[in-house]
């Protein structure tokens, strides 16, 4: 006992309990190990899986973008009592530009959820070379701000991503479509009859076939040209710190502004169900996880209970009192939960590492980084002792309401 | 001795039983009565046997006389104190502090060593563990010969070894009264005498009353006194 000098009585009792029934306590370990092994691989694997889907969603796209609100079609001349057409037509949008979008993008900066503000001209287009043509978006911007929203230096596998003021980009399918090399020119045609030729500068991969065969990268002022929105934006591209509060932020700009705000979160509604739906699950399996482990730890400590029976009823015949017996069986539920997790969170981890080294995609790149977050495994180890001392409740109080004289006798 | 004899005998009593009635409740309305008015009193340094055929009550009036059991009517007085209207909890401190128990079937922790046996009483009165109770326990120990087992497993020691750790346990927060419940009923001759002889000379070195309980009439003849219990009352 000089070693464990320091140890209070209910701890120490508690700890040389345990380790006289080791084989008891050697699986009941076991088991909550691999319950909270299961717990954190499952939690890195769905937290990884949702990181991966984001930031695939992300590459090619803004967290929120900003732009006027849709053209209304509205009764003219209806006074008070006079009735409104049943039918009306709703106009065609067109190439709209941001009233004073100067100073709206200096009032966006401003916001501290928001990082950076890029805006752009959106238009659509006919690209064509020789016979080929096809229809495209294009984006008009300011590099310095666009590539730091979508980052197309990285994603370049041609050319360069230099943009002049008569040069583009576009995606590979597209390039494939046209059968173009950077150099080659490439004449784009508005609905509104204005032509530009320009000099396919690189080409972009974005990971996404759509945007690869749809979106052209040009210079702002060359698309203003090109849509006649000398001077004007049609729309601003925000990041923000916090993708996940985007929605909010873009509700926020809208009942400010007036402006329409689409969040990256509402413009993908279907893949945020889906996170939604594995979080769920995930929360299930945990909590399931987590009640079987704690029936585990109050079925064996019940057992101890009755095998201590005797042991509890000399205790008590020695002036141990029903609270310290009760501690006693707490405390071992708690030890017992926090070594398993603890061994558990070894084994999560090596999951991981093995996950992370085997699980390859064809071209040897990793299939998506897992997410070694330590609050998750402060989260397992409280969630397990707590779970432990919880589940010890019944048990303990059992053992501390045993009548010394029937438990000495047992 | 009769100068001791006269002290003793002027000292306060350890233990007073006073028409002590035990009761118990089996099924719905009906009541067994086990220990029928029970009067005695111990005083320091007594050593007392008590003496009857198997359910007559011995073990009903230990645990009685222990604290492990309420009487139904009737007072208990050890150390002067009134027992009966005790809570839990404060029986429970005074039986840890003034009452030593000694099993049959010595009843030692097996996950803890003969030392640790013998500190347990004073390490669960204060909570946390300190040089002097090490010191106190070791010397206990050495007093029942047991000084090469100090760090012994108690599950490793002999009949007569274990309860010789449970004698020295029982003395360990020097009880005014130590209750042995058949101490020796375990045990092959030899050690019953040298459980018993050391007992006896706890009882006199330490002016500790001891109530024996036992079925052997010889180690009954040596106490100092001899009570017998016939179907719930001293016969």
């Amino acid at each position: 006992m000089k070693q464990s000098a320091w140890l209070p009585f209910e701890v120490l009792v508690a700890w040389r309990f345990l380790r006289e029934g080791r084989i008891q306590t050697l699986f009941i370990v076991v088991g909550i190990a691999i319950g909270v092994a299961v717990i954190i691989f499952m939690s890195a694997l769905l937290n990884g899986l949702q990181a991966n889907f984001v930031n695939r969603v992300l590459t090619g796209q803004a967290h929120i973008q900003v732009l006027e609100s849709k053209e209304r079609a509205r009764a003219q001349g209806v006074g008070p009592g006079a009735l409104e057409m049943a039918n009306m037509q709703i106009p065609l949008q067109r190439v709209k530009g941001i009233d004073q979008w100067q100073s709206l993008v200096l009032q966006l900066q401003a916001m501290p959820e928001v990082k950076v503000v890029s805006p752009a001209v959106l238009g659509a287009a006919l690209v064509t070379r020789s016979e080929a043509s096809r229809s495209v978006s294009v984006v008009g911007m300011l590099p310095d701000l666009y590539y730091r929203i979508i980052a197309v230096p990285d994603k370049r596998v041609q050319g360069t991503s230099y943009i002049g003021s008569d040069s583009l980009l576009i995606g590979t399918e597209l390039a494939a479509d046209l059968g173009v090399v950077p150099g080659d020119p490439l004449r784009i045609a508005t609905v509104g009859g204005t032509v530009l030729t320009l000099k396919l500068a690189g080409i972009f991969d974005l990971g996404n076939k759509g945007t690869n065969s749809r979106n052209v990268l040009m210079a702002m002022r060359t698309a203003q040209s090109l849509f006649g929105l000398a001077g004007g934006a049609s729309i601003l591209d925000l990041t923000l710190h916090d993708i996940y509060a985007a929605e909010s932020v873009a509700q926020q700009i809208q009942s400010h502004t007036g402006l329409q705000a689409d969040s990256w979160i509402k413009t993908n509604e279907q893949f945020f169900t889906a996170v939604r739906a594995q979080t769920t699950a995930n929360t299930a399996i945990r909590f399931f996880v987590a009640l079987s482990v704690g029936f585990g730890i109050a079925s064996v400590l019940v057992v101890s209970v009755v095998q201590r029976s005797r042991e509890i009823g000399i205790l008590r015949a020695m002036g141990v009192r029903r609270a310290q017996v009760m501690r006693v069986f707490l405390l071992q539920g708690g030890l017992l939960g926090l070594a398993g997790a603890l061994v558990g969170a070894l084994i999560g981890a090596l999951a991981m590492v093995l996950w992370q080294r085997f699980m390859r995609n064809a071209d040897g790149s990793i299939m998506f980084a897992m997410v070694m977050d330590s609050a998750l495994f402060v989260q397992a180890l409280a969630l397990a002792s707590l779970t432990g001392l919880l589940s010890a409740l019944a048990p303990a109080l059992r053992a501390a309401r045993l009548d010394p004289v029937v438990a000495i006798r047992a | 001795m009769p100068e001791l004899s006269i002290a003793l005998a002027k000292a306060a009593p350890v233990l007073e039983l006073a028409g002590i009635r035990k009761s118990f409740n089996v099924g719905a309305d009906n009541e067994i009565e086990v220990l029928y008015g029970i009067d005695f009193c111990l005083y320091p340094g007594d050593f007392c046997a008590v003496v009857g055929p198997s359910g007559s009550g011995k073990s009903t009036l230990l645990n009685t006389v222990g604290l492990l059991d309420r009487p139904s009517s009737g007072s208990l007085r050890i150390t002067g104190l009134e027992t009966t209207q005790l809570s839990d909890a404060q029986r429970t401190h005074l039986r840890g502090h003034s009452i030593g128990f000694v099993f049959q079937y010595h009843h030692l922790l097996s996950a803890f060593s003969a030392l640790e046996n013998v500190m347990m009483p004073m390490y669960a009165a204060q909570g946390l563990m300190d040089a002097s109770m090490r010191a106190r326990a070791a010397q206990l120990l050495d007093s029942v010969g047991m000084r090469p087992w100090l760090d012994a497993p108690a599950n490793r020691l002999s009949g007569g070894q274990q309860q010789r750790v449970a004698v020295a346990r029982a003395l360990a927060m020097q009880p005014a009264l130590i209750l042995a419940d058949e101490p020796t009923g375990n045990l092959d001759s030899k050690s019953a005498d040298g459980v018993f002889a050391l007992l006896r000379s706890v009882c006199k070195e330490h002016a500790t009353a001891v109530l024996f309980v036992t079925h052997n009439p010889q180690l009954s003849a040596r106490c100092d006194r001899t009570i017998e219990v016939i179907d719930g009352r001293l016969g």
